[in-house]
């Protein structure tokens, strides 16, 4: 008995620290919703949301609660089974790829040696549910959408693939707690100055693989009046919702973790071991809402030219130039 | 420059006929500006064919003026482009002057000039915000609304309305400005220039912005003349034609302005040109005010202006102070508006707006035929868009400005 115990008590805590984690970044999550609503607002000289509980505080939970309410209508045309399983594929990749983040020194969740690889197959199968979702739909604009989806996602996952190679080259690892350790150990304590290009890169095919302004091709409202999830509503819409958000939360993660010195920061703050990975993930948050106030729609032939003829020969040349200064110096 | 498509005409039943990819573009869709419906044969994202179907808005404005009189359909020509609704009402009150042979009073004048550009600044405030919304700008948006919200608050003190104002007569304007209005406006000529510098940091230099807007859908001067094009559209490829400069009505011919041109009559161009107006319209408006006490205390309706008579209602309602401007005379004599046909255009924000009036000596118009600049605009759609892709009709829509209450009528 005791035996099963303490074999059954490992899985148990991980259950556990699986659970919490999720739970705060769905918070996480859905206060990024509210966050990004309030911001642009100020940005443009509104207030935003302020109806719902103090300072508009409940929003977040009223939309879960109105979407979950609202009927769920499936197309008569559609393929059901692929119409469903869509947006789980979108949301159960986004939220998974949190598990190899390290938030601080002694949380991971999954200690896995190819931390980056994991990261980026997930993504990728992200992107299935969009490309499903817009077939499954049976809709001329679903269909675009889809369509573009692909073709974005493949051009861009290259790119920030490229531009992480550079950051694995220089930490000589792919774990990436091993990752944020190497960095602090360098004279500039993050990647991000010695790597600008990769990080440049990294920033832009992040914004290009989560679907945001200026990249949110799939979605634009104005030409493909939603894209891909034209056709979903309530809660399945609210999945494709969150899903996007996961992946803005995970995209920065990542960025914080291999080029922004993940949890390590200027001093120890005393007893909130993760003050500065909060720190820099609400930063590069702010610069995802920041950008989409700010920055028109490219059109779909621009976007492959920047993707190809731009991001992927610098990333490459990126490569290039840190594996010379690593043989060399 | 998008690349070109080939167009290939397969009829149905040719061996190599295949099935377009149709897409629908409205009349339910949030950039069609209003109801708007585009048959779009898709090859990818490349349009093959574009072909726009009007008509989702018909409310036969037309026809119903033959029914009422000269002064009631007045209230008609509000919603034709609602946007600019004070535009319209002077385009048709000029219309039906000139059958009659009436003089307006200068101030009357001034004041219809005032409120006409007025009508082009909301305009293309709200033209800058669809186009660049449609183009992926969000902000731009809220920043225009948020300065045509000022405009609108400044139309209700005029007359009580903000979007279909009615605010000309035939023979004047319904109601002087008060000094509170006059400071108002004072205020904001002072302001927009300033404004309209916020909207060109936002996108004027935007990368993005650039290479979404030139050389996409390039108009050569002598296409958009055979096109019809009228307005910013035109004046975009180069023609300086202004109804204001070379047949001015009201007071324009008193106050200066420039007619902003384009050079290579792409969508850039037609940018450039309207928020070039934006700031001619704000100079007009300035010298008009200036130009106000000059006239202080004189009428702002003609002497023979017709009464205005409305449909009986059960309740008759005191007699208004003062019978040229009331809203209700029991008994009023219908004008007679002697026989003749007029046709009478302005520049109005979108192009050039013409009213093609026949009387036939009762009070009411025999005919009534509006020259909208909208419905010109829509027939060109399918050749500017040739060779451009999804993306672009957007831009193509939004660049023409377009409005489908006046093409549809």
């Amino acid at each position: 008995m005791e035996a099963i115990l303490k074999s059954a008590l490992p899985i148990l805590i991980l259950v556990v620290e699986a659970l919490v984690l999720l739970v705060v970044a769905l918070l996480h999550v859905a206060y990024t919703t509210y966050a990004e609503r309030k911001v642009i607002g100020h940005m443009q000289q509104r207030i935003g949301p302020n109806r719902v509980g103090p300072r508009g505080l409940l929003q977040p939970i009223a939309d879960v609660l109105k979407l979950l309410t609202k009927e769920d209508i499936v197309p008569l045309g559609a393929d059901r089974s692929l119409f469903y399983l869509a947006p789980l594929i979108s949301l159960v990749a986004g939220a998974t790829s949190l598990s190899v983040i390290p938030v601080w020194d002694k949380f991971v969740l999954a200690n896995v040696n190819v931390g980056l690889l994991v990261i980026l197959a997930l993504s990728s199968l992200s992107s299935y549910g969009v490309i499903l979702s817009g077939w499954a739909s049976n809709s001329r604009y679903a269909f675009l959408g889809g369509l573009r989806a692909s073709a974005q996602v493949i051009s861009y996952e290259v790119a920030m693939a490229l531009s992480l190679v550079g950051v694995m080259l220089m930490a000589g690892s792919m774990n990436l707690a091993e990752i944020v350790r190497a960095q602090t150990a360098t004279p500039f304590k993050i990647y991000a100055i010695p790597q600008i290009v990769g990080f440049f890169v990294f920033m832009v095919s992040a914004i290009a693989e989560t679907n945001r302004v200026p990249f949110d091709l799939p979605e634009a409202e104005t030409e493909l009046v939603a894209g891909y999830f034209v056709e979903y509503s309530g809660i399945r819409f609210g999945l494709f919702y969150l899903a996007e958000y996961f992946g803005m939360v995970v995209m920065s993660a990542v960025a914080v973790t291999c080029f922004l010195g993940g949890w390590a920061g200027p001093f120890e703050v005393p007893g909130i071991p993760f003050f500065w990975f909060l720190v820099k993930l609400y930063a590069l948050l702010f610069f995802y809402i920041w950008v989409r106030a700010t920055l028109p729609r490219y059109r779909y032939d621009q976007l492959m030219g920047l993707g190809w003829k731009i991001l992927i020969p610098l990333s490459l040349a990126n490569i290039l130039v840190t594996g010379l200064l690593k043989l060399w110096v | 420059m998008a690349p070109k498509v080939e167009i290939v005409q397969r009829q149905f039943g040719h061996p190599e006929w295949e099935e377009p990819f149709v897409v629908n573009m409205g009349p339910q869709h949030p950039s069609t500006h209003g109801v708007l419906r585009l048959y779009l044969e898709l090859d990818g994202e490349s349009v093959v064919r574009c072909d726009p179907r009007i008509g989702y808005l018909h409310r036969g404005l037309e026809k119903l003026s033959e029914n009422l009189t000269y002064t009631q359909a007045m209230v008609l020509t509000d919603r034709l482009d609602y946007i600019s609704s004070a535009a319209n009402n002077v385009g048709y009150c000029l219309a039906v002057e000139k059958l009659m042979g009436l003089e307006v009073p200068r101030r009357a004048r001034l004041l219809r000039t005032i409120v006409c550009e007025m009508a082009r600044i909301s305009s293309h405030l709200l033209w800058l915000a669809t186009h660049a919304l449609d183009i992926g700008a969000m902000t731009v948006f809220l920043y225009c609304f948020r300065d045509r919200e000022w405009l609108l608050d400044i139309y209700e003190k005029i007359c009580g309305a903000r979007l279909t104002v009615s605010y000309a007569r035939v023979g004047g304007v319904r109601l002087d400005f008060t000094q509170e209005i006059v400071d108002e406006l004072y205020r904001f000529t002072e302001e927009f220039p300033g404004r309209i510098t916020d909207y060109e940091t936002l996108i004027d230099i935007n990368r993005i912005w650039l290479k979404r807007t030139k050389g996409i859908a390039v108009v050569p001067p002598e296409k958009a003349l055979n096109m019809g094009l009228t307005g910013p559209s035109l004046r975009g490829s180069g023609i300086p034609y202004d109804v204001r400069k070379f047949k001015p009505y009201d007071a324009y011919d008193e106050v200066e302005f420039e007619v902003p041109v384009g050079k290579n009559g792409d969508t850039y161009d037609r940018y450039r040109v309207r928020m070039e107006e934006l700031r001619q319209a704000n100079r007009i408006i300035r010298q008009c005010l200036d130009k106000l006490p000059e006239t202080e205390g004189e009428p702002v309706i003609a002497e023979g202006a017709p009464d205005l008579l409305m449909p009986e209602k059960k309740k008759v309602p005191e007699a208004a102070p003062h019978p040229k401007r009331g809203f209700l005379i029991k008994g009023a004599e219908v004008p007679v508006v002697p026989p003749g046909e007029v046709y009478v255009s302005i520049e109005a924000p979108k192009g050039e707006l013409g009213y093609y009036i026949v009387s036939d000596g009762s009070g009411k118009p025999w005919r009534v035929r509006v020259r909208a600049p909208s419905f010109v605009h829509i027939s060109a759609i399918p050749e500017m868009i040739k060779g451009h892709m999804v993306a672009d009709i957007i831009a193509v829509i939004g660049t023409l400005d377009v409005v489908l209450g006046e093409c549809d009528r």
